[in-house]
């Protein structure tokens, strides 16, 4: 299955990217994308190992399921207000 | 409201998320009935310092989706909880400079306990919930993501 991932603020700048399609095993987890994410090596080993996720704009747990077609998004700690 | 972003919740309550300025009588004007005896304004403004470091402006960087869903939320909740859904609250993204608003809360109650409870609970859902990052820019030419709250998972998501 395709997810879609995105990352925001200090994750991008340090990734040097906004999005990116990532190729998973049926039955993956959040956390084994980042899992998988960060053992491609530099710069995704810049990544935390348990950074705050959003699946569909709901933040979950690395052990929360992955669909086909999902969005990922990578959450830095936030600042708004 | 001017922003295409503007909507109207089930509620009554109004939220948006903008890249222009925010008119704070404009944030005003969409909350207060004949009911009310009491309309609260909070402005958060964008400070000229920071751990004592001078502030020349800022960014911020929004994730759009999800924050429109989070401010709609926590309106929602605050009207359920604290008794009023006369609540309007307008953050802005992209470049500010000092002084300038980057969140509006309008509130307004029958009494003034419920307005002024419903107004800190927005603003502190907002610094906890909000997925918006703040870019902070130093009058030495330094800039960096100001280090924040760690989001929570959300109780029921998948």
């Amino acid at each position: 299955m395709q997810v879609r991932t995105l990352f925001f603020a200090a994750y991008r700048d340090a990734l040097g990217t906004g999005a990116l399609d990532v190729d998973l095993p049926e039955g993956a987890t959040v956390g084994e994308l980042v899992t998988r994410l960060r053992s491609r090596g530099a710069p995704f080993d810049r990544l935390p190992e348990a950074p705050a996720v959003a699946v569909n704009r709901a933040v979950v747990r690395g052990e929360a399921l992955l669909a086909q077609g999902d969005e990922i998004a990578f959450l830095p700690p936030v600042a708004g207000g | 409201m001017s922003s295409p972003a503007s909507d109207q919740g089930a509620s009554g309550y109004r939220i948006a998320i903008v890249q222009a300025t925010i008119d704070p009588a404009a944030v005003l004007a969409l909350v207060g009935n004949p009911g009310d005896g009491a309309v609260l304004l909070f402005l958060g403004t964008v400070r000229d310092h920071a751990d004592g470091r001078p502030v020349g402006g800022l960014r911020y960087e929004v994730y759009q989706d999800m924050a429109e869903k989070e401010l709609s939320a926590i309106a929602a909740e605050a009207g359920r909880r604290l008794g009023t859904d006369r609540v309007a609250v307008v953050h802005r993204v992209g470049d500010l400079s000092v002084g300038e608003v980057s969140v509006a809360i309008a509130v307004s109650s029958p009494h003034r306990e419920e307005a002024y409870r419903a107004s800190r609970f927005i603003i502190e859902e907002i610094k906890k919930r909000l997925p918006v990052w703040k870019h902070e820019q130093y009058d030495d030419g330094d800039a960096v993501w100001v280090q924040g709250r760690t989001l929570e998972p959300t109780e029921g998501a998948r």
